[in-house]
């Protein structure tokens, strides 16, 4: 025992120590501390699928273009400029002259390298389907082609880089922004396998550098000073803390231990919003319930459109979710470059029973037993009670609510073992598409057993084969509709915001609909 | 006391193997796996995820696996931190969960100690009351309403201490009261009841009759004897409060280990749920063996 309590006692002594260094050497002012709301998983840009994630790397790492920080519009990054073929296939992108932290030239061989490593089915890359767009990438990644070269890209010199695709699409430059595409330096993986990651050994292109990294207390990234664009760079350090806690974030930044926390706890809302630092900001994503519709009742269409028109989303978010959220009966979120949403199913008390009792099921009589599933959350909990309650006095049925743990909730909802369950869907990229291929006959993300062949063919078309935006977008727009006034296979609820606190200090802070706040654009005033 | 002890290391590998096998098996019936996400993988790139971790064989292959890497120290990669091993992430949070259980288990011995000898010193008086149902509080009160509750007084509207993190002793106070409350309050109650059993013995009351002074009699006559049930329950609280610290480190952000057990059991991240086990269940079992070992050594009663 003593020698355990000695061991404690070096440690405590080796803490201050520690701690006493750091104070002297903490006094500058262009510090910008994020709660990142949980440990990254990984640096590596073609390992990550995370929101925490995002926030680091696409610092640390640039890739072809980067992102305007209003409106999220591909602008200029490690290319410097780009043509496309007339057929939207075949784009030609021009580095500029750029360096990794080692002082390596950043060459179009880099992004091959990186692409072909994203694909290679011994990668294991989770978002490996982000370069199913280039020709061949699909198929290379499921190991139907072999050899790379096959596969659409190619450095046609050191600063020339040809990316040929499989179908056009309006997004491409919006995906080259995207962590999963970035550049990765080959040698510093092969010389270090996957601790390339770590502090002192990786490479990087970006605005800012790797200065520290200690898993679940804290990672620091710093100005890099030899990036292209540093003087636009007025942060000199930006510290990431990984609490994952959201009630103790949250005092964090009370407390003033951070400028910027992307959530709020549900039950502080109210409070938070007296705050000047509360902001609100619709985001990219939509809430909504799912319905199986493989089984009866909800095989039922009528019983479908019942359940949705007896929902009433003002009230859902004016008392329930209180954060500003969008109530919305469509499923694409507004604010789509190009695109005009459909108007869902109303509320409609009235029609809603009619419905029902033309199912079968007047007032409710004779509605079997059916469960709406959520994960153990208490935001999902107060929504599922608040419809539960609407259903109940509108149409008169009684809808069990299940709570199970987050894996299980997945793992019931894609092996189709729910009658009803919640959800919530992000965009990947500024485009419809990324709402609505989704729903597509057998999509892994669809988890309904709804299908419908028309909407299939419409988003095909969409995704491939109409190279005219407006046209693209209409028969988008008619996908939508037949999903969410035609067959409603789902219930579309709001539209998320993002709700966070960000310290009055921080000036160049522009809101947008991802929540995405590139540090090179920010800085810190007193 | 030699036989016994390599007796007991023999057993060792037996128990772990018991608790790995269980844990194995448990793990894999519970629903969902490491690669369910929200946006469902395609396929081929979870069938690609799958082989890269072997999670394609048979459950009884992977299972062997799994037991012939523990025999020779690898606990595997994490599956949701990529870059890192299990045995590295160990590595990292375990000095931060041993620093704090080791405050914890300080506070408890030097706080809970001094105050149960103070109490029964001072029996049946405003003492011993005060500090009792202090104690019978600090046994009662959970941690995880302890935890916020401290952060809310000292380091919002005090702003003494930091709300959470890790780093300097400043970050280490709240968590160990927080953590060492209810062993404290225990030990204050061990401490006492010791003591008031020692108190009026025959070899205390000589030397009393001595005329030595009374701090010396309590001091260097009694103590030594009463201390007795606290330090065999320092053995388990030790390993209780280790093991134990899954809450604390949640509620206050800091990077030990229980926090990697509870991320990694919610993400079915087999590998690191079964290498925290396997340490935790090591840490236990030797801690045990030591207490045992101490009781032989500290009361002439017990041979092995």
């Amino acid at each position: 025992m003593r020698r355990i309590l000695v061991a404690g006692a070096t440690w405590a002594v080796a803490l201050m120590a520690a701690v006493l260094g750091a104070g002297a050497a903490g006094a500058q002012e262009q510090v910008f501390r994020v709660n990142n709301t949980a440990e990254p998983e990984s640096l590596d840009p073609g390992l990550v699928t995370g929101v925490p994630e995002h926030r680091i790397i696409s610092n640390l790492f640039e890739g072809l273009t980067t992102t305007d920080p209003k409106d999220l519009s591909p602008r200029p990054g490690m290319a410097r400029s780009w043509t496309v073929s007339k057929d939207g296939l075949v784009y030609t992108f021009q580095l500029r002259e750029a360096t990794w932290t080692d002082r390596r030239k950043v060459t179009a061989h880099d992004f091959v390298y990186a692409w072909e490593r994203v694909l290679n089915p011994k990668t294991g890359a989770k978002y490996a389907q982000q370069l199913y767009y280039l020709r061949n990438g699909e198929e290379y990644n499921k190991g139907q082609v072999t050899d790379f070269s096959q596969v659409g890209v190619k450095a046609l010199d050191d600063k020339t880089l040809q990316a040929t695709l499989r179908c056009p699409t309006a997004y491409f430059l919006d995906l080259t922004s995207f962590y999963t595409l970035y550049p990765v330096p080959k040698w510093a993986i092969e010389a270090h396998g996957k601790d390339w990651v770590k502090p002192g050994k990786i490479v990087s292109n970006g605005p800012f550098r790797l200065a520290s990294w200690v898993p679940q207390r804290e990672l620091v990234l710093e100005k890099n000073a030899s990036h292209w664009d540093a003087a636009t760079v007025k942060l000199q350090k930006a510290v990431f803390i990984p609490t994952d806690d959201i009630n103790t974030a949250y005092k964090q930044f009370l407390a003033g231990d951070s400028d910027w926390i992307p959530t709020v706890p549900p039950a502080q809302i109210d409070a938070a919003k007296q705050r000047p630092e509360y902001y609100v900001t619709p985001y990219l994503g939509t809430y909504y319930f799912r319905f199986n519709v493989t089984k009866p009742p909800l095989s039922d269409g009528r019983v479908r459109k019942a359940l949705s028109m007896a929902v009433d989303r003002e009230s859902l978010v004016k008392f329930v979710t209180k954060a500003g959220e969008i109530p919305t009966s469509g499923f694409v979120p507004a604010g789509m470059r190009g695109y005009e949403g459909v108007r869902g199913l109303p509320y409609d008390p009235a029609a809603a029973k009619r419905l029902l009792a033309e199912a079968g099921f007047p007032d409710g009589k004779g509605f079997p037993k059916t469960e709406l599933l959520y994960n153990t959350n208490e935001l999902h909990r107060v929504i599922t009670q608040a419809v539960q309650q609407m259903w109940r006095e509108t149409l008169g049925i009684q809808v069990e609510l299940a709570n199970v743990e987050w894996k299980v909730y997945l793992a019931r909802q894609s092996k189709l073992d729910y009658q009803i369950s919640r959800a919530g869907w992000i965009g990947d990229y500024v485009d419809p598409n990324t709402f609505l291929d989704m729903w597509i006959t057998g999509g892994g993300n669809n988890q309904t057993g709804w299908s419908n062949k028309r909407y299939d063919e419409l988003v095909a078309k969409a995704g491939c084969g109409i190279v005219d935006p407006k046209e693209r977008m209409k028969a988008l727009q008619e996908a939508e509709k037949i999903l969410v006034v035609d067959e409603v296979p789902i219930v579309p609820l709001y539209t998320y915001v993002n709700k966070g606190m960000l310290s009055r200090k921080v000036k160049g802070w522009q809101p947008n609909i991802l929540d995405q706040h590139p540090l090179k654009y920010l800085s810190i005033e007193k | 006391m030699l036989r016994y002890l390599v007796g007991r290391l023999l057993g060792l590998p037996s128990v772990l193997l018991v608790i790995v096998t269980a844990s194995f098996f448990i793990m894999r019936v519970a629903p969902g796996g490491p690669f369910d996400m929200e946006r469902a993988l395609p396929t081929e790139v979870r069938t690609n995820i799958e082989a890269k971790y072997h999670l394609d064989e048979s459950l009884v292959r992977q299972y062997l696996r799994y037991l012939g890497d523990v025999a020779r120290g690898d606990l595997g990669p994490s599956f949701r931190y990529p870059d890192r091993t299990v045995t590295e992430l160990i590595g990292l949070g375990f000095p931060v969960s041993l620093t704090l259980g080791a405050c914890a288990i300080g506070l408890a011995v030097v706080v809970g100690g001094t105050a149960g000898v103070l109490a029964a010193i001072r029996r049946n008086r405003l003492v011993d009351y005060l500090t009792m149902s202090l104690a019978l509080g600090g046994v009662s009160i959970p941690n995880f309403v302890l935890g916020p509750f401290l952060i809310l007084v000292f380091a919002l509207q005090l702003g003494w201490l930091p709300v959470a993190g890790w780093g300097t002793w400043r970050h280490l106070v709240l968590p160990s009261v927080t953590l060492g409350l209810f062993y404290t309050a225990y030990v204050a109650r061990l401490a006492r009841a010791g003591m008031l059993e020692v108190i009026f013995q025959d070899f205390v009351r000589t030397a009393r009759a001595k005329g030595l002074r009374e701090a010396v009699v309590v001091g260097r006559h009694a103590l030594p004897s009463a201390v007795l049930p606290v330090v065999s329950y320092l053995g388990p609280a030790a390993a209780g409060a280790l093991t134990g610290s899954v809450v604390v480190e949640t509620i206050f952000g800091i990077p030990g280990i229980g926090r990697y057990f509870v991320t990694s059991a919610l993400n079915r991240d087999y590998t690191m749920v079964l290498g925290t086990v396997v340490f935790y269940s090591l840490l236990l079992v030797v801690f045990n063996l030591i207490v045992d070992c101490l009781y032989a050594y500290l009361d002439p009663r017990v041979t092995y």
